[in-house]
């Protein structure tokens, strides 16, 4: 199965060059140039990681990741920053981004970060069903209410 | 520090510092976007070598994509030069409209960020006065900072010139957010430093949504 990455960035040349990079190395890509569209499309679908720009015209960067964190917990999420700075990432991840990166960067970090990100994520999502299925082994019935 | 000069000083700086690290937040992104699209077309030679045909098209609208890009990164340069320069003399004979015009591509990202339409309502035609360049253009942008804000829903915001025999005038229009901004707020310090600097003057017009700034056309001291 492919890796589903939603990359979000208001600059349209960078967004169509990166996704179609991405997608040349087997990920499978959506787009968005805006925040809000970033969210609706988070509603819609779901996605194994987010390439997130910090800083976009309407709702920004770090306030998509809250929003995100809030309706796909398990989505990570990879901060991109145009800043030399790095304030506005690490706020990211205080929030709970995996990583960040400073544009421009090199797409094959990007790719790494992304496989990590996915591994994470997916390592998560089994321990919760493992969760679950002692749950169920132990108290069938409290699992049933639960369900 | 809050002698005149001391409260001149640090404005200019603070200014000089937003607007310089807004054109390398803009010329970082067009690195970003050569970088991707550079490494998309080694992408594209690289699968050509293993034998996928190369479409000439493609080549050619990555190409275009690069070119457009530097195009940009080349007015932004222009720009932050022409800025750089607006402190190499303490009087100078200046177009309100040249002045105008750097000063909204030099911000536009500002207002991007805020989702406010910039929508300059003056004539081609040139208006001249004689002031400190670098005064003029810090009180400038400490009013466009306030209007922008001042918006309200509206989100547009008008700029719109006139002259007469000594003055030269700006008008800030569509404020419909201006009754609801701190009144002791606007103008601070640092805005009644740069008008005593350049002997200008302002008025808040509520009922007409607008603030109008009015400059001498020689008006430095």
């Amino acid at each position: 199965m492919k890796i589903r990455v939603l990359l979000v960035d208001d600059e349209k040349d960078f967004v169509d060059a990166l996704a179609e990079r991405l997608f040349m190395r087997n990920y499978d890509v959506t787009v968005a140039l805006r925040g809000e569209e970033a969210l609706d499309k988070l509603r819609q679908y779901n996605f194994d990681v987010v390439i997130l720009d910090v800083r976009m015209p309407g709702i920004d960067g770090n306030e998509v990741l809250s929003e995100i964190k809030r309706i796909k917990p398990l989505t990570e999420v990879i901060m991109l920053t145009g800043h030399a700075t790095v304030e506005s990432a690490i706020e990211g991840m205080k929030q709970g981004a995996y990583d960040y990166l400073i544009k421009p960067c090199e797409t094959e970090d990007l790719v790494a970060k992304i496989n990590r990100a996915f591994e994470k994520k997916a390592e998560h999502e089994e321990r919760i069903r493992e969760a679950r299925v002692k749950e169920i082994i132990s108290s069938p019935r409290a699992a049933l209410r639960n369900a | 520090m809050n002698t005149k000069c001391g409260i001149l000083g640090q404005t200019g700086l603070q200014f000089f510092g937003r607007i310089t690290a807004s054109i390398s937040h803009e010329i970082k992104n067009v690195l970003a976007v050569l970088n991707e699209n550079a490494g998309l077309l080694e992408d594209v030679v690289l699968m050509a070598e293993k034998g996928i045909p190369l479409n000439p098209e493609r080549l050619k609208g990555l190409a275009g994509t690069m070119g457009k890009q530097i195009q940009r990164a080349d007015g932004i340069v222009e720009n932050m030069n022409r800025f750089a320069h607006a402190v190499d003399e303490k009087t100078k004979e200046i177009d309100i409209h040249e002045t105008l015009s750097l000063l909204f591509a030099l911000t536009r990202r500002f207002a991007d960020m805020r989702g406010v339409t910039l929508s300059p309502a003056y004539k081609n035609s040139s208006i001249f006065l004689t002031c400190n360049p670098f005064f003029l253009e810090n009180l400038l942008w400490c009013f466009l900072d306030f209007a922008m804000e001042a918006t309200g829903e509206g989100r547009e915001l008008t700029i719109a010139t006139e002259e007469n025999e000594h003055a030269v005038q700006i008008r800030f229009e569509g404020l419909k957010g201006l009754a609801e901004k701190d009144a002791e707020a606007f103008p601070s310090e640092r805005e009644l430093a740069l008008m005593e600097a350049l002997d200008a003057d302002f008025t808040v017009e509520q009922g007409k949504s607008r603030i109008v700034m009015a400059i001498p056309k020689k008006g430095y001291r």
